[in-house]
């Protein structure tokens, strides 16, 4: 183990390589670029390869082709170039080729900015591209879980044959926090039972999306959809601190979990019980967590720097058993600990005269 | 008795689902015959395009990824980046490697990829019904250019083999046609010599090949066979229009 101090781009970088990613396409684009800049500079070293490739459509076919082999590989963009990816990602998803994609989210709809937003929720975790599938989302909120969910997302693509995303933020990505290194034992996830390698001494093997035969199509999607809900049934993730007697808990990842938690500190400074529910996996969305606090009839505040998105997940879990409220900052607007203490101590309030929410 | 004829060992039993007098299959065997003679098929992986060839994966007995339409190429720089001691092989059409795909195939080959690439050219949209293709030649009508393709409408068709053969990455660069026995033997060379530049290390070995696509052109495979000499061999002139031979390149 090292510790470092060290900034979130870079540590997801570094994960990368501890994590055995030895192959990275890209293209440039803002707020993300230290994670090809330090890949350009590390991998040749390495045996690996790191390929700029012409465009964000070119990088995440380059990881069909490298996945497709049964290698790590890893992309990383921000926004527009993640929409440019949702084609390939369709199709990774479909063929079941393993690979990390990181989301360094900027601002949207369009060019937007460059400053920290959650505007790409429903993207990451509504599949994004065409069809029916599904990808795992992994919401790190510190630059230490850039380096740790970054191993765990390899483990997972690899795990479950799937594309696996990483979805930070220009806070997230930009700001030096102390980091642990450490190096990840790397798992044999039995890809030689499919990965292409050549057809030496064994049928030929096929890695393909079109299925046209009568019924087959059905089958396929009927067997990813089994994996889906074995991924949801295993790999629901989520961090909690949750006072006894809570009163409100207030649901929010990424960034704007820490910046929640600033004020559900202070609120509980103050004496009032406030819990902090930060989901880790953003799909799988933990209902679980949220169901068993609606069971006890606590209400829900989700805090998101968007204008509502996963507080459609937050209403999902709970399905009007419990009051569900929300706070957003879309970007521009990047609110502070005392904002968001502002709208607990309003919720605390209102749930006290027993307003409807 | 010694057969001088066979099936290639890299090609499978299965039947070619083209049309009648269509040439992906005369071009899946000539590319066969090349995985051969090298011995490479143990240690080939294919990228499969979209369009009438798409099931390459059920002729050739070889690994093969599919590509979304057009990404062929960038799906075979990921395999052989991430394993260069294979063969790597593309196969694609021109909406794939001339329209959609534009940017991943003149990246691709400008980088210089030791990949190598068999070009169909059948002048249109082959599996989604004979739309206009980049290479539609002029006063060709499909079934977008119902009144046959206007240069000022439409744009003039691609030429790919000179575009590519500009560049510094690419090894060799060739157009070739298997209308005629002659041709067909020129089509086996320039194959064979586009694997040979993969397997030297000479950057992308390219070769496209004039085909025909009777079914969309509404022609009987013969007429089909005179308007490659007619109307395609004149705008699309046959030849190898580079050939690198050592590291005659920066
Ligand atoms: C993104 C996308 N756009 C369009 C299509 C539909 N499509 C399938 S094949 C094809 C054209 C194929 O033509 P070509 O590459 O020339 O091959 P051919 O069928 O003529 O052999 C098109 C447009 C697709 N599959 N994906
Ligand atoms: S539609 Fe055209 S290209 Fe496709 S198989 Fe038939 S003849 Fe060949």
């Amino acid at each position: 183990m090292k510790r470092t101090f060290e900034r979130g781009n870079v540590a997801v970088a570094k994960a990368a390589v501890a994590a055995g990613c030895r192959y990275y396409y890209g293209y440039p684009i803002t707020p993300q670029n230290e994670i090809p800049e330090y890949l350009s500079q590390v991998l040749p070293s390495l045996g690996g390869q790191f390929v700029q490739a012409e465009s964000e459509v070119g990088s995440i076919n380059m990881l069909l082709g490298t996945g497709a082999t049964g290698k790590r590989c890893m992309t990383s963009s921000s926004s527009p170039g993640i929409s440019l990816m949702q084609e390939g990602l369709s199709y990774l998803a479909g063929s079941e080729v393993p690979c990390v994609v990181v989301n360094v989210q900027r601002s949207g709809p369009g060019l937007g900015g460059i400053s920290a937003s959650q505007g790409d929720y429903f993207q990451a975790t509504r599949g994004g591209g065409h069809g029916d599938y599904r990808t795992i989302v992994l919401a790190p909120a510190s630059v230490q879980e850039m380096y740790d969910l970054t191993v765990l997302a390899f483990d997972l693509a690899d795990q479950y044959r799937s594309p696996v995303l990483v979805l930070a933020d220009a806070m997230l990505a930009q700001m030096k926090e102390q980091l642990e290194e450490w190096t990840p034992e790397v798992k044999d996830f039995g890809k030689e039972a499919w990965a292409l390698t050549g057809a030496a001494g064994r049928p030929a093997r096929k890695i393909k999306s079109l299925y046209l035969g009568d019924g087959e199509l059905a089958e396929h999607n009927w067997h990813l959809s089994r994996k889906y809900a074995e991924i949801q049934a295993r790999e629901a993730r989520a961090h909690l601190e949750v006072p006894q007697g809570c009163e409100l808990a207030v649901v929010a990842f990424g960034s704007a979990a820490r910046i929640a938690k600033s004020a559900v500190d202070r609120a509980n400074a103050e004496g009032r019980r406030v819990g902090l529910v930060r989901p880790v996996t953003l799909w799988p969305f933990p209902s679980e967590h949220l169901v068993r606090l609606a069971e006890k009839d606590v209400p829900f505040l989700a805090v998101e720097l968007n204008t509502g998105q996963m507080v459609e997940d937050v209403r999902l879990a709970v399905e009007g058993r419990s009051p569900v409220s929300f706070a957003g900052y879309p970007p521009g607007y990047l609110p502070s600990p005392d904002d968001v203490y502002e709208e607990i101590c309003r919720r605390l309030s209102r749930e006290k005269v027993g307003e409807a929410a | 008795m010694k057969p001088v004829f066979t099936r290639p060992r890299s090609l499978t039993d299965k039947p070619f689902h083209f049309c009648p007098g269509c040439h992906h299959g005369v071009i899946h065997r000539l590319v066969g015959e090349a995985i051969d003679h090298f011995g490479v098929r143990e240690k080939t992986i294919g990228a499969a395009c979209v369009g009438c060839s798409v099931f390459l994966y059920d002729y050739f007995d070889i690994d093969v990824v599919e590509s979304p339409h057009g990404r062929a190429q960038a799906v075979a720089t990921g395999i052989k980046r991430s394993n260069p001691e294979k063969f790597v092989l593309l196969y694609q059409g021109d909406g794939d490697f001339a329209a959609i795909g534009t940017s991943e195939s003149i990246h691709a080959a400008n980088r210089g990829e030791n990949l190598t690439t068999i070009f169909v050219n059948n002048a249109i949209y082959g599996m989604t019904g004979g739309q206009m293709a980049p290479t539609t030649t002029l006063g060709q009508r499909t079934t977008t250019s119902p009144y046959g393709r206007d240069f000022a409408q439409d744009g003039y068709p691609i030429k790919m083999t000179e575009m590519l053969a500009q560049l510094e990455g690419v090894g060799f660069a060739a157009r070739v046609s298997v209308d005629t026995p002659a041709h067909h033997n020129q089509t086996r060379k320039a194959i064979f010599k586009a694997f040979e530049t993969q397997i030297e290390k000479r950057g992308m070995g390219f070769v496209e090949v004039l085909s025909s696509c009777p079914t969309n052109w509404g022609m009987s495979p013969l007429a089909a066979v005179e308007h490659i000499q007619k109307e395609m061999i004149p705008y699309f002139p046959l030849g190898v229009f580079k050939e690198r031979t050592g590291t005659d390149f920066l």
